[in-house]
């Protein structure tokens, strides 16, 4: 049995994912990504490797993903996770044609063909502002942790509208409507709500055609989940592996190269 | 001639001979910073060269002087010179880049750059007006604002028979006049029809030569980069339109493309996806940016740059020498209503030059500090994908600030661009 593995380095996390040939998960890995970047994929790669139980030498190849991925010395090839989470995407929900991928500095609305290749991309990767590092930034303010932060959030009874485009400046937007009294749920549901503003407005760029699948780290969060389908007004998927979404990407990539290494005029995956 | 050419003589040739008139032209600059000689300054929408150096003046351009600090790397330090002495971050780069070399005495790293006595503008770009005016503060020289009108409405660019465009000619006519006479007063020397003439037809060469240049790039493989190349034919475009050595580098850079062309002598070893930029380039990584799409077998064939800063002379307008003075003011009018054109309404000239040039890919690149070619681009973008299901790449960054420039995510995206193209390739063979 071969293996193949992806190896997503985030800017906060570092993902790595272990699929076999029939392409099913056997394992995965989470950790913080922190300033050694080199070790921090190797780390992840050895976690999840020890616990599938299996050989490094069983894993035939590796390819990373991520801002970090070219620091995955040990991989055989990177691919961007652009194109990582639409491939996982479309693995995990089949239908699905546009994807959402919210990290921790940057989101992503990806547009896919039935393979899970590319189309089309829009990325917000200027501004945190609408990404991962929002929440984080709300989440300190209110002296919430990261976990909570969904469900408070869907306690809300009044949304707090929240004005900023600025994460730095939401800070303080939030502590004046805490001094106006503005209960915090309601404050947290207005925060999730501008995220969900404007993923719905990248979504919109790259267009909404049939199943949208949210991936990425922030997935995990079920109001902004149920911010973004009221934004949008269509339902999205969600897998329990939405935050290894590029990782298992980059791993069918790589079980793609096992599999073509042994026809011998396969043509060449991406 | 051409069975004397070989690789050794001729491939490359356009680079190194335009280098060369590169350094003459600095020189000239210099010279004349340490003579105190009128030099005039211009912008490469609608310079006018024709006028001026039929006066002999040595003519500068400060939108070329500025670029060069940043394919230098030293742009950084003329942005903040500039910002120090109280210029926004958010005004273009170029101005601020002149700006500090103005500060400065002058001091370029081509050279000494002279002070104006004259400067000459068109409204191609509104930064121009206050651009010039900073020098009319400075200097207190004559400043003449060529009015261009501009096009009315997307099909009118080169209407030049309805009674519009005879009206317009007339009135750029007249002001061409104007500048004619303040050209005397600065330089001391008569108007001269004959010299004019001349510089007119060695500008009627260069037009003649560049538009063949550019078709050359229809061969597979492209024959030149449309960034990095066509740069270094844009720098010779403007500083020696009308001259003899103008005339003459153009005249031989034709002819290397044509034997490239015959030899299937490309710009890379493998030509995999044929590309178009849309915008000005990014100078502070000018060649790194280049190979990011280079690794992935990525050639630039046409940019929309090579039209509008070249002041649309790609159009090979040629000038009617027994009417060279209304020659001049049809050529002028129809050469920046086209360079404005493919800054504002480029999505139909696009979607032509994707036709021509067999163009898989367009990247746009909208630039933080000049919003007159990067407003409307987004725009532009959803106009072109609305016509064509074609990819397109969107990159923001600047042509002149390193602090805007996150090459980390730039990269990403073009690796991403390129994975999508091959996915695209995949699926078109699929169909097949």
């Amino acid at each position: 049995m071969a293996y193949a593995a992806g190896v997503d380095v985030g800017s906060t996390q570092t993902k790595a994912v272990i699929i076999d040939e029939r392409r099913r998960i056997v394992q995965r890995s989470l950790i913080d990504t922190g300033a050694n970047v080199t070790m921090a994929a190797e780390n992840a790669f050895r976690q999840a490797v020890e616990l599938a139980g299996i050989g490094e030498q069983e894993v035939e190849f590796v390819i990373g993903t991520g801002y970090g991925r070219y620091k995955v010395t040990f991989g055989n090839k990177q691919v961007t996770e652009i194109s990582c989470h639409g491939r996982g995407a479309v693995h995990m929900f089949p239908k699905t044609r546009t994807v959402l991928d919210m990290g921790g500095q940057d989101s992503k609305a990806i547009r896919v063909n039935d393979k899970g290749e590319i189309i089309d991309f829009c990325m917000n990767d200027k501004c945190a502002a609408g990404t991962g590092r929002f929440l984080g930034a709300a989440a300190v303010t209110l002296d919430i942790p990261l976990d909570n932060l969904g469900p408070t959030a869907l306690l809300a009874q009044r949304s707090v509208r929240i004005s900023t485009t600025c994460t730095v400046f939401a800070e303080s937007e939030i502590l004046s409507w805490l001094g106006k009294g503005k209960k915090v749920e309601d404050i947290l549901w207005g925060v999730h709500q501008s995220i969900a503003s404007r993923s719905t407005g990248l979504l919109k760029r790259v267009g909404v055609e049939d199943e949208v699948s949210f991936t990425g780290g922030v997935a995990k969060n079920t109001g902004m989940v149920k911010a973004l389908e009221e934004s949008l007004q269509h339902r999205v998927n969600i897998s329990e592996d939405s935050h290894y979404m590029g990782a298992l990407g980059a791993a069918l990539f790589a079980m793609d190269h096992i599999i073509a290494s042994r026809k011998p005029h396969a043509k060449e995956a991406v | 001639m051409s069975e004397t050419l070989s690789n050794d003589t001729i491939v490359g040739r356009g680079a190194r001979d335009g280098a060369d008139l590169f350094r003459n032209w600095f020189g000239e600059l210099s010279d004349a910073a340490e003579t105190g000689r009128p030099s005039a300054y211009v912008f490469v929408m609608g310079s006018l060269n024709e006028i001026l150096k039929s006066f002999d003046f040595p003519v500068v351009f400060p939108e070329i002087n500025s670029l060069q600090t940043a394919v230098r790397r030293i742009s950084g330090e003329y942005l903040t010179e500039a910002e120090d002495y109280g210029y926004s971050p958010d005004i273009c780069g170029y101005v601020k880049a002149d700006v500090a070399v103005q500060l400065r005495g002058g001091k370029h790293p081509m050279g000494t750059i002279p002070k104006p006595s004259m400067a000459v503008l068109t409204n191609a770009c509104n930064t121009y007006i206050k651009w010039a005016e900073i020098w009319e503060r400075m200097y207190n020289i004559p400043i003449v604002t060529i009015d261009v009108p501009g096009t009315r409405g997307k099909k009118a660019a080169r209407a030049q028979n309805d009674s519009h465009f005879e009206n317009d000619r007339k009135y750029v006519l007249a002001q061409l006049k104007e500048l004619i006479s303040v050209c005397e007063k600065v330089s001391g020397k008569k108007f001269d029809i004959d010299r004019f003439r001349e510089t007119l037809k060695y500008a009627n060469d260069m037009s003649r030569a560049w538009k063949e240049i550019l078709l050359c790039n229809e061969s597979r493989p492209s024959v030149f980069n449309a960034l990095t190349d066509g740069t270094i034919f844009l720098g010779v475009a403007n500083g020696f339109r009308g001259t003899r050595e103008g005339s003459c580098y153009f005249k031989e850079l034709a002819e290397e493309m044509r034997y490239k062309v015959r030899e299937g002598i490309g710009t890379l070893t493998e030509e995999k996806y044929r590309l178009a930029f849309v915008g000005v380039p990014c100078y502070p990584i000018f060649r790194k940016f280049n190979e990011y799409f280079s690794l992935w077998g990525g050639s630039f064939v046409h940019s929309t740059y090579l039209w509008f800063a070249s002041g649309g002379t790609n159009l090979g307008f040629e000038y009617d020498l027994e009417n060279p003075l209304e020659s001049l003011a049809e050529g002028l009018l129809v050469s920046v209503r086209d360079a404005m054109d493919s800054m504002f309404h480029q999505d139909q000239a696009l979607l032509q030059m994707m036709e021509t040039y067999a163009i898989e890919g367009v990247v746009y690149h909208p630039i933080k500090s000049c919003r007159t070619v990067s407003t409307g681009l987004a725009d532009g973008r959803k106009h072109l994908l609305a016509e064509r299901d074609v990819a397109t790449l969107f990159l923001e960054s600047d042509m002149m600030d390193k602090r805007v420039v996150s090459e980390a995510q730039m990269k990403n995206r073009i690796d991403a661009f390129f994975e999508g193209l091959a996915s695209r390739r995949t699926i078109a063979a699929a169909q097949l």
